[in-house]
């Protein structure tokens, strides 16, 4: 299966600071991936090497099918909607479709302006004097338009009300059922995750915490319940992620994927995206990804 | 957003309770099946369609997609291509006899429970972990373990 984007080794130092550090990812096409992290944990330092806004310092990435990420098969394949929506404010929408006609090889004119008149978005206006939730539909609508086979947008949801969320949403959800683009977009709300991607990456201090498909990641961790005295016999068991105990009650967050995995007198019970992606932040020095598993006890907090 | 503006085919709409913990895909199956017990949906209707579903929501296709392969799974549902998927098989309908009699014999069961000692919410947390654990072993993953330790505070 082809790879949506693929780095290996990637890295990133800003003077002397490693925004982005040993980034080996695979991400298959097809799917609509959260990139969620801490506030400075790298994610926009990511998404900009896959769109070639910036060159790595080490590594390599290459998007949508094997494109080295910035060259002129890989603009043509890659949109990109950066933070904010950041468009010209002092444009009309009508001149930003014609710029993006402009600067793009690929271009669905029609599309874009079917797209607009559906929103009830007026070509004619200023992109200044349109609310955040339109500024933001026109983004999207700017990127569709390329008919990109890989989406990229960067905190797309951080400006937006509640209301315009749900819309940029169901547009962008819309888009993959119709086009079967692949998306990746930055998100620091964890909550509205779960309902919208199928692979989720975490990322950091600038690094890759965790990768997989959403499925796949909530179907492999449990919380067990049991007494404290038998944790500690549980916890050499499986990795543990998250553990929380008192002096008679732990709760342990493991990696296990099998069902039957709780021992005689300890509960079992799913977690949800949200609460994993919770427990990985907080925990740094525990990571899932793909691939060889770690040894138990190593790269996991116990 | 207005998912009736080009006029949905199907006599049922979805919403999604995102404080349940029920994952999405689950929420609409259930739906479906509920919509076909209480008789909103009949043999031959057609679900909504997935994309009025995907916009309605702001969700992933690929869950809707998911949802509507569980219920043809179940052999409730079948895909026509080009058209769309619609109901094919029924859920059968308890009749309200068994449905007193079923009443019954859970009243007498509260009863006991409550001279145990437990209240209202006792009672639900039991019934819905019993519930649980009915799915997960039809879903042929019995919960042993789990299962044993509660009922043992029914006794």
């Amino acid at each position: 299966m082809s790879a949506a984007i693929e780095t290996s080794g990637l890295g990133k130092r800003y003077g002397r600071t490693w925004a982005l550090r040993d980034c080996s990812l695979a991400i298959p096409a097809g799917h609509v991936v959260g990139l969620v992290g801490p506030n400075g944990a790298g994610k926009t330092t990511l998404l900009s090497l896959a769109v070639g806004l910036a060159t790595p310092t080490t590594g390599q990435v290459r998007v949508a099918g094997g494109r080295p990420a910035g060259s002129a098969a890989a603009l043509d394949a890659v949109a990109f909607v950066a933070q904010e929506a950041a468009l010209y404010r002092n444009l009309s929408v009508a001149d930003m479709l014609r710029m993006g006609r402009s600067l793009n090889r690929r271009w669905d004119a029609e599309r874009a302006r079917g797209r607009l008149a559906e929103l009830d978005i007026p070509p004619g206006r200023k992109v200044g004097a349109l609310s955040g939730g339109q500024r933001s539909q026109v983004a999207l609508t700017l990127a569709l338009a390329k008919r990109p086979e890989l989406l990229i947008l960067d905190e797309p949801l951080a400006a937006l009300d509640p209301v315009a969320r749900h819309d940029f949403m169901s547009a962008l959800m819309t888009a993959v059922s119709e086009d079967g683009v692949s998306v990746v977009f930055s998100s620091h709300v964890v909550a509205e995750l779960e309902r919208v991607c199928d692979y989720v990456v975490v990322v950091h201090g600038g690094r890759i915490q965790v990768s997989g498909e959403v499925e796949e990641l909530v179907a492999g961790h449990h919380v067990l319940t049991g007494p404290s005295d038998q944790a500690d016999a549980v916890a050499q068991r499986f990795p543990v992620v998250r553990d929380r105990r008192t002096f008679a009650q732990a709760h342990l967050l493991v990696r296990a994927s099998d069902p039957d995995a709780a021992p005689p007198g300890w509960q079992r019970h799913a977690i949800g995206l949200e609460e994993l992606v919770l427990a990985y932040i907080r925990e740094p020095s525990a990571s899932a990804l793909p691939g060889p598993k770690p040894a138990p006890g190593e790269q996991v907090a116990c | 957003m207005d998912v009736d503006k080009d006029g949905s085919p199907s006599p049922i709409e979805f919403r999604l309770d995102p404080a349940s913990g029920v994952p999405t895909y689950l929420q609409l199956v259930q739906q479906v099946e509920q919509a076909l017990r209480l008789g909103y949906l009949r043999q031959g209707d057609q679900l909504p369609r997935v994309k009025d579903v995907v916009a309605g929501l702001a969700i992933n296709p690929n869950t809707v997609l998911k949802a509507y392969r569980e219920l043809e799974h179940r052999g409730l549902v079948a895909g026509r291509r080009g058209l769309g998927t619609f109901v094919e098989g029924t859920l059968d309908r308890v009749g309200l006899r068994e449905q007193a009699a079923l009443q019954k014999s859970m009243l007498a069961w509260m009863r006991t429970a409550s001279e145990a000692g437990l209240d209202d919410a006792g009672m639900s947390a039991l019934f819905t972990a019993a519930l649980h654990e009915l799915r997960q072993s039809r879903e042929g993953r019995p919960d042993e373990e789990g299962g044993s330790g509660r009922a043992g505070v029914v006794a």
